[in-house]
């Protein structure tokens, strides 16, 4: 056979439309055994290395988180005399800052921080983000468009500039709250830095989870099987417990996920910046600040922390990633 | 013709009367035009009988089966069921009554449920069967109706075929004992060998059961099987209604002469001796209707009169209505 | 015809936005406790001078009101504290040269080589290019600009000395472009990696590949052409992303720019300099989303936007 150097032509040979065997069929089989939704998204979840193995680091990062510093014998802002600036050894893992604190239980309690910050604003993005998404789908009409033009408004804030200024704002009235009300004092543990970062993301992150809630309803909203619990007399609550809301919590729950990372993100920005939580409280982004004095001598005070935030950001990365492909296979037509 | 006059005598289960169903529609930033996608049409349906809806897509017959069960609420007009008006009431006790198969068995069956649990929701809101138990051999039951074997109980619907699908929604619609269903083009979506399969069911349910159907198909073929009489809509018009014979042997509005025309016929000297008229141009925007008769604009016969004044579906003969000035 | 009222209403909805952010940003600062005087060595008098000169003491739609006229002649009053006196307006501009400079240069860096490793990936599924780019992306997304910045300025300017640690040093922006650009090169290998995915699935593609055409005319003429696409909607957020990258990569490497600025002027409560960096920033932002939805419309006419 001739062959042109030039041609654009793909090469073909004829081993390419030899039939193929039998056993090509024997996929076609009908698997009979009976799934659910959750088991067959863990199946597929369970399938997926990467996000198993992110969700075995997420465990052990909070075994470290919460369990860590009541395993270690120093307190996160305890001073060991005698033992400022120490190098990694074997009574201070990760060594010790220029006070003599140690930097272990330090990224523990930062580890902590993230991990909380991550996950309580992915519940509170959760909720708010849900409920303002599933009145605008639900009601629609003029209320959907006002409602959504919110949305856009708000989305088109650059995010981090306001949270810097809010976050500004809000912390000592807060603080003045927490210390005179009593029915705050409980809060006082939790530092106002954290709730004022809450109170941020409560009001500014929810608008993505808002615009996918909505999105999935209006979606579902169309579907002939709404209709069709419609013409069998459902009513409206049941309908959406029934069927609205199965039918989206995958990716309620994934896209809550993903929250998880970005939220840590700018908790750790806040905090290198020194407006996050508030000292002697340990965040992974204020111990790297911390460390940036003098770092050349001392550079594992830099990375155990930034190894930490890098690790906590991508496991909850690659995990939220698998969940969203396990939770939300596209509808199978 | 027989038939027909049969249908007449008995009561009618279902009468509408002038229904009208505008949507609102965005045509710019502000301005807004309204829809007309079932506009002033009027008919009855006897008990047992099936009617039959055909047109081209687009022509208001989906929206027509949905308003009559006000699954979208109409704009004027009015439904009766059994004598009584159901404009204005609470619906619950029509869900028992009236119900609908819909044209995807992909989108109509919710893909976190099984099968039992699609069949038996109806039976839950209208508390039927309090024992769980009874509901369970009611749910057997009517899978046995519809053909589906016991073991598909506790599946999923993602694991079954279209033609499967149709019948588990055909088993949700029967589970309250309907009176009268609308059947949504039920067999469009399925191969043809399945669409046989799905008909013939509906057929011997009717003949068990008594039951009404409303039949909304665009497949001439598949509507004078199952029908006893047809009605042709366009542009949200009825424009011809009679028995389903007579509508193939005699059809008399231009638009139907033409639909008929374009079914393929198998035999190639019948075919050819067969006269053909083509359809011509598109099908108007429903936005912008044309004045006067909405199919004029296609119309090989369309006089001046066409133009200015709408025609009246009346009755040509016994049993046989049109809309044209034509006649 | 429907392009144009498309533009239109995002035109509105961007002023809109806008406003909004002016407002917000307004009453917000309001609320901020202390004045800016607090800190200053000064007596009460000459404090009460002070905060009568700038107009404090008047009502605050008084204060609203003049700021919203001042905004709309570019005039968004001076500094208090940072560059006492001077006007806000002119040190964004001569600070945003310096940051624009280096975003513009980390811009062009991320989008060349996050589309070639975003194709590369692509094209090899499954294979160790695609593997290798997989996993650095993903750790590149995971790492905070700061830890970056850092550990650069650690490894490469500290230990080994190829690079200055100082900023006006010959070769010293490159690491704070490395650091803004890391974010966005991996966002976009693994967008543009996911896009041609997508694409090289259509219908259309396998009608190249039977007709015969070679992978390399379906990849190069139809695929990337079609699966970029969806990259252009990233670039407004790129744009942000780069933005908020400056505040730590200028903080860190001691870079006269506007992130900086923004960084010390919240320090030290310049009420004024927040303020303006603020609606610089948002302005800024507000118009590149403008430009990608719309260029994105214009590029993809089967979006429909409702």
């Amino acid at each position: 056979m001739r062959v042109n150097m030039l041609s654009l032509q793909n090469k073909v040979s004829p081993e390419d439309f030899a039939p193929l065997g039998d056993d090509c069929f024997q996929e076609e089989a009908l698997d009979t055994e009976e799934i659910g939704y959750w088991k067959a998204s863990w199946e597929r979840l369970r399938a997926n290395r990467i996000a198993m193995t992110a969700l075995v680091f997420i465990v052990i990062l909070m075994f470290f988180a919460f369990l860590g510093p009541k395993l270690s014998p120093y307190t996160y802002d305890q001073q060991v005399r005698g033992d400022e600036a120490m190098w990694p050894c074997f009574k201070h893992p990760f060594g010790t800052d220029r006070l003599g604190r140690d930097i272990l239980v330090r990224c523990m309690i930062g580890t902590r921080i993230s991990l909380i910050v991550g996950m309580v604003s992915a519940v509170i993005v959760m909720i708010v983000g849900s409920i303002y998404g599933a009145i605008s789908g639900l009601i629609g009409g003029k209320t959907d468009i006002i409602m959504m033009r919110v949305v856009d408004i708000v989305y088109s804030v650059p995010e981090i500039l306001l949270i810097v200024v809010i976050k500004l704002i809000i912390s000592e009235p807060l603080d003045a709250l927490i210390n005179t009300v009593p029915a705050f004092k409980g809060l006082q543990k939790v530092g106002s830095g954290l709730i004022a970062i809450f109170i941020v993301y409560g009001c500014l992150y929810w608008v993505g989870m808002a615009r996918i809630v909505r999105g999935q309803i209006l979606q579902l909203k169309n579907l002939d099987f709404v209709t069709a619990a419609q013409a069998l007399g459902c009513s409206r609550g049941r309908m959406i417990r029934e069927h609205l809301l199965p039918n989206c919590i995958g990716q309620l729950v994934a896209t809550a996920m993903l929250q998880i990372p970005s939220a840590i993100f700018t908790e750790a920005f806040l905090s290198y910046l020194g407006i996050g939580v508030s000292a002697p409280l340990a965040s992974l982004g204020s111990l790297t600040s911390e460390s940036l004095n003098g770092f050349s001598s001392y550079p594992y005070r830099l990375i155990f922390p930034a190894v930490l935030i890098s690790l906590i950001i991508l496991s909850f990365n690659l995990f939220g990633d698998g969940l969203r492909d396990a939770l939300d296979p596209k509808m199978k037509k | 013709m027989a038939d027909t006059l049969q249908s007449a005598e008995r009561a009618p289960l279902l009468e509408v009367v002038n229904l009208k169903k505008y949507f609102s529609v965005k045509t710019g930033l502000i301005r807004k035009t309204d829809l007309r996608a079932v506009d002033d049409v009027s008919f009855s349906i006897a008990r047992g009988e099936t009617l039959g809806i055909v047109g081209e897509s687009g022509c208001g017959k989906t929206t027509l089966g949905r308003t009559v069960l006000r699954l979208t609420e109409p704009t004027s007009g009015d439904i009766r069921y059994e004598g009584e008006s159901i404009i204005g009431r609470d619906m619950k006790e029509y869900r028992k009554k009236m119900q609908i198969v819909f044209q995807d068995p992909y989108a109509s069956l919710d893909p976190r449920k099984t099968v039992s649990d699609i069949i038996g929701e109806a039976m839950d809101i209208q508390k039927m069967y309090p024992d769980k138990a009874v509901r369970r051999e009611k749910i057997l039951e009517l899978m046995r109706l519809v053909g589906l074997n016991a073991q598909f109980y506790n599946r999923f619907p993602h694991e079954f075929s279209g033609g499967q699908r149709q019948r588990i929604g055909i088993a949700r619609a029967l589970a309250v004992n309907p009176g009268f269903i609308v059947c949504d083009e039920p067999v469009s979506a399925l191969d043809v060998s399945i669409q046989a399969q799905i008909i013939n069911m509906l057929e011997d349910l009717q003949a068990e059961t008594g039951i009404t159907y409303l039949f909304i198909a665009h497949d001439l073929a598949v509507v004078r099987h199952i029908s006893t009489r047809i009605g042709v809509m366009y542009l949200g018009h009825m424009v011809e209604l009679t028995g389903s014979r007579e509508l193939y042997e005699r059809p008399l509005h231009p638009y139907t002469q033409m639909l008929l025309s374009a079914i393929p016929v198998a035999n190639p000297d019948l075919s050819a001796a067969k006269k053909r008229m083509k359809l011509e141009g598109e099908i108007p925007s429903p936005l912008n209707p044309p004045s006067g008769c909405p199919f004029r604009t296609r119309c090989p016969r369309a006089s001046a009169r066409c133009r200015e004044q709408m025609p009246p579906l009346t009755e040509v003969e016994a049993g046989h209505s049109v809309a044209c000035h034509m006649l | 015809m429907q392009t144009i009222q498309y533009i239109i209403k995002r035109v509105i909805l961007a002023l809109v936005s806008l406003f909004a952010i002016v407002t917000m940003t307004f009453f917000l600062m309001n609320l901020m406790p202390g004045d800016p005087f607090m800190s200053e060595k000064a007596s009460e008098e000459s404090r009460a001078i002070l905060i009568a000169k700038y107009g404090l003491d008047q009502p605050v739609y008084v204060q609203y009101g003049r700021y919203l006229k001042n905004l709309a002649k570019g005039d968004m009053g001076t500094s208090y504290v940072l560059q006492k006196g001077r006007d806000v307006s002119q040190i964004i501009t001569e600070s945003f040269q310096t940051s624009m400079k280096l975003g513009i240069r980390a811009l062009i860096l991320a989008v060349i080589v996050g589309i070639i490793l975003g194709c590369v990936s692509g094209l090899n599924k499954d294979k160790l290019p695609d593997s290798i780019i997989r996993i650095v992306t993903s750790i590149g997304i995971s790492m905070p600009g700061y830890v970056i910045a850092s550990i650069l300025m650690l490894v490469l300017a500290v230990r080994l000395g190829i690079l200055p640690v100082s900023f006006n040093r010959p070769g010293g922006a490159v690491m704070p472009i490395i650091v803004l650009a890391t974010y966005p090169t991996c966002y976009l290998a693994r967008l543009t990696r996911a896009s041609i995915l997508e694409v090289m699935n259509q219908d259309y593609l396998r009608t190249e590949r039977a007709k015969g055409m070679s992978e390399l005319v379906v990849v190069f003429v139809h695929a990337l052409k079609n699966s970029l696409i969806p990259v252009i909607t990233y670039l407004g957020p790129l744009t942000a992303s780069i933005l908020t990258g400056g505040f730590v990569a200028e903080s860190v490497f001691n870079v006269p720019g506007l992130g900086r600025y923004f960084v010390s002027s919240i320090s030290s409560r310049d009420y004024t300099m927040i303020m303006g960096i603020t609606i610089f920033y948002s302005a800024l932002i507000v118009f590149m989303n403008l430009l990608c939805d719309i260029l994105y419309k214009i590029v993809d006419p089967r979006i429909k936007f409702d």
